[in-house]
C-alpha cells in the first residue's frame, strides 16, 4: 500500500469505488434512502452539516452533477462555496495543490472536486486535510454517479445481486463506466461491457470485483439477452475525429439503444443513463423518454445519494 | 598531486581485465600503477582499508540528463557529479536536451567547463541528433565530435521522419559519431502517461502501447543494417524490443541496447496512487516484461547499464500526474540497484559490473580507455560496501516542503551497497560514512 492508497483507506475521503468495502457502499446507500424523504418536504432542509462549509471545485464544465452537490450541501445545511475554474486558467495559473491550499486555508470543511485529470483527488487527499469527495476525475472515477446509478438499481429492482448489466459505449473515456462496473460487481452483479473495439480498454474486465463478475461481449444484440440493466453511455462527439469511430449514423445503428434492442433485454429491464443524453444517437429518443427509462428518477436520486456521502464524510458520520 | 594510495584487502572486479578477485590496487600520479594478490605489494604508500569491500572501475553511465545549461531548477551538473560520486559512478553522458540544446561546440564547451569545475566526475556531452532537436535539420557534427561529444542523441525528442533518421545516420557515420536513440513513435504513443495494459484502464490514464516502443525499435535496426552506422537503444523497456533486438545482433546488425535500473526493478504497479515520481518515458512495464529484460541483461543482447537520471523540480511532480513531467532520479541508487539483481541472481557480479563497464567502453570510443583498473589506466575507481545498507531518503511531491528536488520513487526503502570512497584519477572525490580514505590524501570534491 503506497501513500496515497493509504490516505484513501482511512476514510477521510471519497475517492474511487474501487477504495470502498461492500459492506460500506451499501452503507451509503442506506445513508441516502434515509435522506430522500428530505427532498419532498415543504421545507427541504435538515440541519446536520449546520456550520459547515462544503466547497464545489470544478475544473470542468458541468451542470447536472455541479448542482446536485449544490442542492445536497445546502438540504444539510451546509454553507456552499462553488468554485469554477475555467481551463484556460489552467495553463498559466497556479498548480491545483496551491488552489486548493488556498480554499482550505479558508476553513473549508469538505472539497468537491472535478477534474479532467485522473487522479487529481488523490493529489488532494494526500496535501489536504480536508474531506475530499471525488466528483469525477478524468477516466477514472464518478464514485457519487456509480452510488447513484446502484441506489436506482436497488430501489427498481430489489436487489443488486444476480442482476445482469448492459453498460454500452465509450467504455475507455468513462468515468462513469468504471465507478459503474466496480461498484455493480462488488455487490454481486454481473457486468457486460459492449461497444466498439476502440473504445474497450485493454483489461478493462480484470475491474471487476471478484473476478469473473465482469465481461466483455462484442455484439450489442448478444449482450442484452436477458439483461436486467441498460446503461448506454453518453457518447462524446468530439471523439469522432480521434478516430475511435466513424460517424453518429453508424454509431447509432450499431450501438444506439432502440425500442428493438430493449425488447431483447429482460421484460422488465430498465434503461438508465448518467446525462446528459444525445438523442437519436446512443438513445432512441422513445426509449429516454419511456416508461422504462430512470433517467429523471437518477437525477432525483444523486441528490440523496450526494447528502449520504456528504453527512457521511464530513459530518462525523465517518468512522 | 597526492602521493602513492595503495587500496589493500578488497575484493576487485575488474571484467575488462577478467579479474574477480581480492587484489590490492597501487595508484599512483593518477593512474593505476599496479594490481597484485592481497599483500605482495611492497611500494609504500597510503593504505585505504578496503577489506571486505568491491572494490570497482568506476561506474560509466551513458544516459543521464544535467539538466544545464538552462534548466537549473531541475538539477545541475555539479550537484549530478556530485550524486554520481556518491553512488560510484565516475564518467557521465550527458543527454543533449538542455536549453540551449547541446548542438554545438559553445554548448559542449560549457558542458565540460562547469563538470571540470565541479570535479567529480568526468563528463561527456552528447550532441543533439538534430538540430535544436527539432526533427528537421542536421547539426554540424563533425564540430560536435571535434568538441567532445562521446555520441549524438535523440533523447525524448524521436526523429519521426524516416528519411532524416537515415541521413542522421549516414551523417553521424561520417563524423565517427555512435548515436543514441531512446525509441518511441511518437503516433502511437499518442500522447500517454504510462504503460497501456490493465493497470492504465483502471487508473483511467491513457496508456502508451509496447508497440510504439517497438516499432521504433525495428526502425533503428533496419536503419543501422541500411547505413552502416553504429546504433545505441537505450533505454529499451519491452518483451518485444529485446526480441528485435535480440535477433538484429544475432544476425550482426551494429547495434547495441541499453536499459535503466528502473526497467528492471519497477512495474507499471508502482503508478497506482498516481506517484508522479514513477511516471518516466519510456513508462514502466509489467512484470512479464521485466523478466524478460532481466534475462536480456544477463545474456548481454543488452549490454548497458544506465541510471536515465532525469530529475525534476520538486513543485513540477507536485501535479496531476497527467501534467508531470517524465522522469526520475537515478544516479544515487543505480548501484545499489544493480547489486540488488546480482543478490537476485539475474546475473553475476562480474556481468553486472561489465555492463557499467564493458559495455559501455565498446559503443561509445570516447570512453574506451575507462572503466577498467588494468595497469596504466585513470585510477577512476569505488570502494563498495556491498552488504552495508542505506536507506533513500523520503520524498512525497505533494508534502507542502517538498524539494527543491524530486527524489527516487524507492524513497524509504533500504538498498544494500554503501560507497566508502570513490577516486576519479587516483584522487578522492566521495568519502562515504566510515571511509577507508586516507585523510592524508587531502580528499576534497575540487581537483
Amino acid at each position: 500500500m503506497n501513500a496515497a492508497q493509504a490516505v484513501a483507506a482511512t476514510g477521510k475521503d471519497l475517492l474511487a469505488l474501487a477504495d470502498l468495502p461492500a459492506e460500506l457502499i451499501t452503507t451509503l446507500l442506506d445513508t441516502a434512502e434515509g435522506l430522500l424523504e428530505v427532498g419532498e418536504r415543504t421545507v427541504k432542509k435538515v440541519p446536520a452539516l449546520r456550520g459547515k462549509t462544503v466547497a464545489n471545485v470544478f475544473y470542468e464544465p458541468s451542470t447536472r452533477t455541479r448542482t446536485s452537490f449544490e442542492l445536497a450541501a445546502k438540504r444539510l445545511s451546509a454553507d456552499v462555496l462553488n468554485v469554477s475554474v475555467p481551463a484556460s486558467s489552467v495553463v498559466k495559473g497556479e498548480t491545483l495543490l496551491d488552489t486548493a491550499r488556498t480554499i482550505e486555508a479558508m476553513n473549508v470543511d469538505t472539497v468537491v472536486i472535478r477534474h479532467a485529470a485522473s487522479g487529481a483527488p488523490q493529489l488532494l487527499a494526500r496535501a489536504l486535510s480536508s474531506h475530499i469527495i471525488n466528483a469525477g476525475d478524468g477516466a477514472h472515477e464518478h464514485p457519487t454517479q456509480g452510488l447513484l446509478d446502484l441506489f436506482t438499481i436497488r430501489r427498481a429492482k430489489g436487489r443488486i445481486a444476480g442482476l445482469v448489466v448492459v453498460i454500452v459505449g465509450d467504455i475507455a473515456h468513462s468515468r462513469v463506466a468504471r465507478s459503474g462496473l466496480i461498484g455493480l460487481t462488488k455487490l454481486g452483479a454481473h457486468v457486460r461491457l459492449v461497444g466498439p473495439p476502440t473504445m474497450i480498454p485493454v483489461g478493462v474486465a480484470e475491474l471487476g470485483e471478484p473476478p469473473g463478475t465482469c465481461e466483455v461481449v462484442a455484439d450489442l444484440d448478444a449482450a442484452l439477452d436477458g439483461a436486467d440493466v441498460v446503461m448506454p453511455l453518453r457518447l462524446q462527439l468530439e471523439r469522432q475525429g480521434a478516430p475511435l469511430f466513424s460517424s453518429r449514423r453508424e454509431y447509432a445503428v450499431r450501438w444506439g439503444v432502440d425500442r428493438r434492442r430493449m425488447a431483447l433485454a429482460a421484460p422488465d429491464a430498465i434503461v438508465m443513463h448518467p446525462g446528459p443524453i444525445n438523442r437519436g444517437v446512443e438513445i432512441a429518443a422513445d426509449v429516454a423518454d419511456g416508461e422504462r427509462s430512470t433517467i429523471l428518477t437518477q437525477v432525483t436520486h444523486g441528490v440523496a445519494v450526494r447528502m449520504g456521502v456528504l453527512f457521511h464524510y464530513s459530518g462525523g458520520g465517518a468512522a | 598531486m597526492n602521493g602513492p594510495l595503495v587500496i589493500a584487502g578488497g575484493h576487485l572486479v575488474d571484467p575488462a581485465a577478467g579479474i574477480d578477485a581480492p587484489r590490492d590496487v597501487l595508484v599512483e600520479d593518477g593512474v593505476v600503477r599496479a594490481v597484485a594478490p592481497p599483500g605482495t605489494l611492497d611500494r609504500k604508500g597510503t593504505r585505504v582499508d578496503a577489506g571486505g569491500c568491491l572494490v570497482l572501475p568506476g561506474l560509466i553511465d551513458t544516459h543521464a540528463h544535467l539538466r544545464e545549461p538552462g534548466l537549473e531548477h531541475k538539477g545541475t551538473i555539479e550537484g549530478a557529479c556530485r550524486d554520481a560520486a556518491a553512488g560510484g559512478i565516475t564518467t557521465l553522458l550527458a543527454m543533449p536536451n538542455t536549453d540551449p540544446v547541446c548542438d554545438s561546440a559553445a554548448v559542449c564547451a560549457y558542458v565540460k567547463a562547469r563538470a571540470a569545475e565541479a570535479g567529480f566526475c568526468r563528463v561527456f556531452p552528447v550532441g543533439a541528433l538534430t538540430r535544436g532537436m527539432k526533427g528537421e535539420s542536421l547539426p554540424d557534427m563533425g564540430e560536435l565530435a571535434a568538441a567532445g561529444c562521446a555520441a549524438v542523441a535523440d533523447a525524448w525528442v524521436p526523429v519521426e521522419g524516416s528519411q532524416l533518421m537515415r541521413r542522421a545516420l549516414e551523417y553521424a557515420l561520417g563524423a565517427g559519431l555512435p548515436v543514441i536513440t531512446v525509441p518511441e513513435d511518437l503516433g502511437l504513443a499518442g500522447g500517454g502517461v504510462m504503460h497501456e495494459g490493465p493497470m492504465a484502464t483502471r487508473l483511467g490514464l491513457s496508456g502508451i502501447p509496447s508497440e510504439s516502443e517497438e516499432i521504433s525499435v525495428y526502425r533503428a535496426v533496419a536503419l543501422a543494417e541500411l547505413t552502416g552506422c553504429r546504433v545505441h537503444l537505450a533505454p529499451i523497456t519491452t518483451r518485444g524490443s529485446v526480441r528485435i533486438v535480440r535477433n538484429a545482433r544475432e544476425r550482426g546488425v551494429p547495434v547495441t541496447a541499453g536499459t535503466g535500473l528502473h526497467y528492471l526493478v519497477l512495474t507499471d504497479a508502482r503508478v497506482a496512487g498516481y506517484d508522479t515520481l514513477c511516471k518516466v518515458y519510456p513508462p514502466l512495464r509489467p512484470a512479464e516484461d521485466v523478466a524478460v529484460l532481466r534475462e536480456a541483461v544477463a545474456d548481454g543482447t543488452v549490454s548497458v547499464l544506465t541510471s536515465c537520471h532525469a530529475p525534476h523540480a520538486a513543485y513540477e511532480k507536485a501535479v496531476e500526474f497527467d501534467v508531470a513531467p517524465f522522469g526520475m532520479a537515478g544516479l544515487s541508487t543505480a548501484l545499489s540497484l544493480t547489486l540488488r539483481l546480482v543478490e537476485e541472481k539475474v546475473l553475476n557480479l562480474s556481468d553486472a559490473v561489465a555492463r557499467w563497464s564493458v559495455g559501455p567502453r565498446a559503443v561509445f570510443p570516447a570512453v574506451a580507455s575507462l572503466g577498467t583498473l588494468a595497469e596504466g589506466s585513470p585510477a577512476d575507481l569505488t570502494v563498495v560496501a556491498a552488504s552495508e545498507t542505506w536507506e533513500v531518503p523520503a520524498h512525497d511531491p505533494a508534502a507542502p516542503d517538498a524539494g527543491p528536488y524530486a527524489g527516487s520513487p524507492l524513497g524509504g526503502e533500504r538498498l544494500k551497497g554503501v560507497v566508502r570512497l570513490t577516486l576519479l584519477g587516483g584522487s578522492p572525490v566521495h568519502e562515504g560514512p566510515g571511509s577507508v580514505a586516507a585523510r592524508a590524501a587531502g580528499a576534497g570534491g575540487k581537483r
